[in-house]
């Protein structure tokens, strides 16, 4: 089989970094707001203990990784998303990595408003709690598409390989990505 | 010729997320309370989160509650202290009332149906004494407490409430008994509660102590109105 390089470790390690930081935010969120969780687990301060510092590590973590990796090849793959143009991605792909991008920053801005609202009113809006609830709607949303096309729907779920080696089969890449000229591995 | 360069609809798409949702902190709650007049109750539409409640503790467990043994003490500046069972509870006077509870934190559940006893009657036996002005409302939940004036806790639709929805109060809502105000925050709707005590003024609760108001009346406390 003939392989060609889809991702940088860098691109990789980013990835990783950043779906288990929203999975444990995910969870430790989920027990914070849904009542039955909350009822089960109990708890509670240590729970909000762990997302909000989660969701601190979360970021520096993130970026972390973007300051000690291959910056120029992430400021070349972020220039490759911005486009729309299908390339080593499609159109659904990149707005999807937008819109996490996005959520990103809004989950930071509206987590830390929670945060110092509870110690400061001036910090304090009745519509924050609104939206970072929202937020994780539209992201668990995104996660659930992306989790079937690349783990169960059988015509693209090849494309995991590359997200943990780093490397797909050509011929599916030909396939799948056409206007895409990747480099042999 | 070079090829046109192509639009950057990524950053566009971007950037107008971001403002979105950053511009939301403003619009977010009226847009949402309008959205939900107009659909009947939207929050209903929202899986899992039961007519939009979200359960706060501050310590690491929720009390548990035992109908042979949970007393509710009524003491303090009182002639008489009493120890109430939860079935001579049950025997006073039955009071039901529905409500809207807000949370200081944003969110509202409308229309609660509460059922449970008014403070007059559990402290017609007790007899608070000339020198009471505040009440003290201490939960199972440990270190919770919190304060209400005796005035504020002469408003009609005060009550200390054993029955939500029609079911005896749930564990999560703070069995058996919690307090209901429905004019303030959900801070001062103390759960689990065990003792009611008459004391010589209102003292800062719970939260109050990491600088919530006091007195927190909806829509006029805590940084919300003028």
């Amino acid at each position: 089989m003939k392989l060609v390089r889809r991702f940088s470790r860098t691109e990789r390690t980013l990835h990783w970094v950043n779906a288990t930081g929203f999975l444990l935010l995910l969870a430790t969120g989920l027990i914070l707001y849904l009542p039955r969780l909350s009822v089960l687990v109990g708890r509670r301060p240590l729970i909000k203990d762990i997302h909000f510092w989660g969701g601190v590590g979360w970021v520096s973590a993130l970026a972390l990784v973007a300051l000690l990796g291959d910056r120029r090849g992430l400021l070349r793959t972020a220039g490759e998303i911005e486009t729309f143009q299908p390339s080593r991605f499609n159109v659904g792909q990149k707005v999807n990595a937008v819109l996490n991008a996005a959520f990103t920053v809004l989950f930071l801005a509206s987590g830390l408003l929670l945060f110092f609202g509870e110690r400061d009113t001036r910090f304090r809006f009745a519509s924050t709690v609104l939206l970072h609830d929202g937020l994780m709607y539209a992201a668990l949303g995104l996660l659930v598409g992306h989790l079937y096309l690349a783990v169960i729907h059988p015509a693209t779920r090849h494309s995991l390989r590359g997200m943990t080696r780093g490397t797909v089969n050509a011929e599916w890449a030909k396939r799948h990505y056409p206007r895409w000229a990747p480099p042999a591995d | 010729m070079d090829a046109p360069t192509p639009k950057r609809y990524g950053r566009g798409l971007f950037l107008a997320t971001v403002a979105g949702g950053l511009t939301s902190i403003a619009w977010g709650k009226p847009v949402w309370t309008k959205v939900s007049a107009a659909l009947g109750p939207a929050e209903s539409l929202v899986p899992f989160v039961p007519q939009g409640w979200r359960i706060y503790t501050v310590s690491g467990s929720m009390p548990t509650f035992d109908r042979a043994t949970w007393r509710l003490e009524i003491g303090g500046l009182v002639d008489r202290k009493l120890s109430l069972s939860y079935d001579d509870l049950r025997a006073l006077p039955r009071a039901h009332q529905i409500s809207d509870f807000h949370c200081v934190t944003g969110w509202t559940v409308k229309n609660v149906r509460w059922g449970g006893v008014r403070l007059r009657d559990v402290f017609a036996e007790a007899k608070p004494q000339f020198d009471a002005h505040g009440l003290q409302f201490v939960s199972a939940e440990i270190p919770y407490v919190d304060y209400l004036t005796l005035d504020q806790g002469r408003i009609p639709d005060v009550m200390l409430a054993y029955e939500m929805n029609g079911k005896p109060l749930a564990r999560e809502h703070g069995a058996p008994l919690r307090l209901v105000i429905p004019e303030m925050y959900g801070y001062k709707n103390v759960k689990w509660l065990r003792e009611v005590n008459l004391v010589p003024q209102a003292e800062p609760g719970y939260w109050e102590q990491l600088g919530y108001d006091r007195d927190a009346w909806v829509g006029r406390s805590n940084g919300y109105g003028a």
